[in-house]
């Protein structure tokens, strides 16, 4: 009976702010709204356009391009990081800690919009400083480069996080593994790649999990990007850009629900196979 | 107007208090709330928010000209002419009023503010260059390659992706009348077939291919810095630009004339618009006869319309602000001494009527930004995304339940 008490607050949380929104977006995706003619049910009309809409596929196509590449990237650097940190090689623990967490306690907003006058051509400071070598302004916010200077913020801003989980999960191995390793010579690299990545294999789970959710969901950085870089960014750039342009300028928030969805849908298809493949792993072992 | 009443009033115009202390001082009995609920696209968002959940919504809003049908359509905006708005017809030229009465019936909003299209140009840079002011297209297509030639490092002009507003006030200049919309569910979409917008597309084509004007972004920073120091010469903008030049590009100030713009036929000047808002009463409004007196009020009693043009910087549409000396004869220091209010107020006459919006401005835009911006942006061939336009505004319309004719 307690059990049940305790949970209350959260299961009305989100039942209110989790179970009432999604269900009325998916009633919604199944209606269509006319500006003549108002509001009529067509089932799952909108999930088949959306199956063939250019821009929501091509939107998901350029998230998992994000995935495949930004993903193995960052997490490589925060494991890297926090083995570092781990091994007790450096000094200043504390102070290198914060410095690589600080980016992600920036709001996306802000580090975007500082990003993307560092990126600009004519007077950021790395065209300035091509310029005055004489050579021509790099173009980041270019349509082939975009994507990739995305890619860069949102590495810069979640390295420190990511970092900080495994971290976490490092500093609770157990020493007497260590020790073990220690008496046979192994050196440092050797401990962790065979005795700390297989401990923190959860930890590292649940970050690519996380980071495959969230790239799926871009939308500050490439949105707020647009502005200084129309021609590179189209306003379908992620399929939840997409679905907030359909909601907001397109008035058609029906079929917005839909891409909701289907995107939902996306996400966790993918997250399955992760862990299924990383299951499958462990079994192997 | 005696009894005690609370309105609420959502704006974006800056010291708009000003205007409503006069209101509040003349009926004492209405309160008024101002709210500035964010800039354009923020604004309507928030609006259409407020009008699906039934609560929230206010009793008076701006509206600009350009969005004013899209609520029409869907029935949000209080019909005015009960309320005695119809007697200041006479005080706005023809294209003004068209511009509240949307399909010729009703009047949906009271003028505020007007943008007609001139040129803002760099005096010494022109003269450096040895450049006249351009009369005709052909004259300044002529001088953006002689700026170039002289300046290979800045450019005469720039014309940003994003701008549809812009754009259409290019094509009003020329005559072009593309869209229109009956009231009900009829609606005219015609780019590519009429003469004008696609005169005026093959002109700028020719420019942004040719490389000799900028396509950035227009209210960035990098833009800011450009007109800062002189990276463009000229800016092809509506009225307001005048203060905006002088909030934005101190650095400048005493170099910048203005002139109207460069002209298709010398013989018969024309300008379009480009901008300006209305404040419109919400059907919802629970109080139609205060919220339609401080619509009305704060746009035309005659200190509060001076106080608007004068110290908020909106260009008046109505004629009488326009002749009022206090306004006409304002030299401004930012323009080397030249009367600016009296240069806007000759080019607004310049503008004709007849021109329309349609209901669905907000899709317009986007639509515009995909396909004409996508092309600016690119340096692509633009006449194709005039097309490209074309095709998919007809395609929008169509889904949304409207008969589209040509």
């Amino acid at each position: 009976m307690a059990a049940y008490a305790l949970s209350m607050p959260f299961m009305v949380t989100f039942i209110l702010m989790v179970a009432v929104p999604l269900g009325y977006a998916g009633y919604l995706s199944l209606f269509k709204k006319q500006l003549i003619g108002g509001i009529s049910f067509v089932g799952m009309d909108n999930y088949a356009r959306a199956l063939t809409d250019p821009s929501f596929l091509s939107g998901v196509g350029r998230m998992a391009l994000f995935l495949v590449i930004q993903v193995p990237v960052m997490l490589g650097l925060s494991l890297l990081f926090a083995l570092i940190l781990d091994s007790g090689m450096l000094r200043l623990q504390k102070f290198i800690r914060l410095g690589v967490f600080l980016p992600y306690a920036i709001p996306s907003v802000i580090a975007t919009l500082m990003w993307g006058y560092l990126y600009g051509k004519d007077f950021g400071p790395f065209a300035q400083l091509a310029k005055s070598l004489g050579l021509p302004a790099p173009d980041f916010l270019a349509g082939g480069n975009v994507l990739f200077s995305i890619m860069n913020i949102v590495t810069w801003g979640f390295v420190g996080y990511n970092m900080i989980v495994m971290y976490a999960a490092l500093r609770s191995i157990p020493a007497e593994l260590y020790e073990a390793a220690r008496v046979d010579g192994a050196s440092e690299w050797r401990v962790a790649w065979s005795i700390k990545i297989p401990a923190i294999k959860g930890a590292l789970l649940l970050t690519t999990i996380f980071s495959v959710i969230g790239s799926f969901q871009l939308f500050n950085e490439p949105n707020l990007l647009r502005v200084i870089a129309p021609a590179a960014i189209g306003q379908d750039y992620t399929p939840n850009m997409y679905a907030f342009q359909l909601s907001f300028v397109n008035q058609d928030a029906n079929y917005a629900a839909a891409i909701a969805f289907l995107l939902g849908i996306v996400i966790m298809a993918v997250s399955y196979g992760v862990q299924l493949t990383a299951n499958r792993r462990e079994k192997a072992l | 107007m005696k009894k005690d009443t609370k309105l609420t009033f959502w704006t974006w115009v800056p010291d708009i208090q000003k205007e409503v202390d006069l209101f509040q001082a003349k009926y004492p009995a209405v309160k008024v709330e101002v709210v500035n609920v964010g800039q354009g696209g923020a604004h309507y968002q928030k609006l259409r928010a407020a009008i699906q959940a039934g609560k929230g919504a206010p009793d008076v809003v701006q509206m600009e000209f350009d969005k004013l049908p899209s609520f029409t359509l869907t029935d949000n905006l209080l019909d005015l002419s009960p309320y005695g708005i119809g007697d200041l017809k006479a005080d706005y030229p023809a294209w003004v009023w068209d511009g509240v009465t949307p399909g010729g019936k009703g009047i949906y909003g009271v003028p505020q503010d007007t943008g007609p299209m001139g040129m803002l140009y760099r005096e010494d840079l022109f003269t450096a260059a040895g450049i006249a002011i351009p009369k005709t297209w052909d004259d300044f297509a002529a001088a953006v390659s002689n700026y170039r030639g002289k300046n290979p490092s800045s450019m005469l002009v720039n014309w940003a992706p994003s701008s549809e507003a812009n754009m259409l006030g290019l094509f009003w200049q020329a005559g072009g009348r593309p869209f229109s919309y009956d009231g009900t569910k009829n609606v005219k979409i015609n780019l590519t077939g009429d003469a004008a917008c696609k005169k005026v597309t093959a002109y700028w084509n020719d420019l942004f291919r040719s490389g000799n004007i900028g396509n950035e972004p227009d209210f960035a920073d990098a833009w800011y810095q450009g007109l800062n120091n002189g990276k463009y010469a000229a800016w092809l903008t509506g009225a307001w630009g005048p203060v905006f030049l002088q909030g934005t590009a101190k650095s400048t100030a005493g170099k910048w004339r203005a002139a109207p713009l460069p002209q298709w036929d010398p013989s018969k000047p024309a300008s379009g618009n480009y901008g300006g808002s209305t404040d419109a009463v919400l059907k919802s409004s629970e109080n139609p006869i205060a919220a339609a007196m401080l619509a009305r009020f704060v746009n035309t009693d005659d200190k509060a319309a001076l106080t608007l043009a004068n110290e908020q910087f909106l260009f008046p549409p109505s004629t009488k602000t326009l002749k009022n000396p206090a306004f006409a004869d304002a030299a401004a220091s930012f323009y080397g001494g030249q009367k600016v209010n009296k240069e806007f107020t000759d080019i607004a006459s310049t503008v004709q009527e007849g021109f329309q919006f349609l209901p669905f401005n907000d899709y317009a835009a986007s639509s515009y930004d995909k396909t004409m911006g996508k092309a600016i942006g690119d340096r692509g061939d633009l006449n194709a995304a005039l097309s490209a336009w074309q095709d998919d505004l007809v395609q929008y319309a169509k889904g949304q339940g409207f008969t589209v004719a040509s």
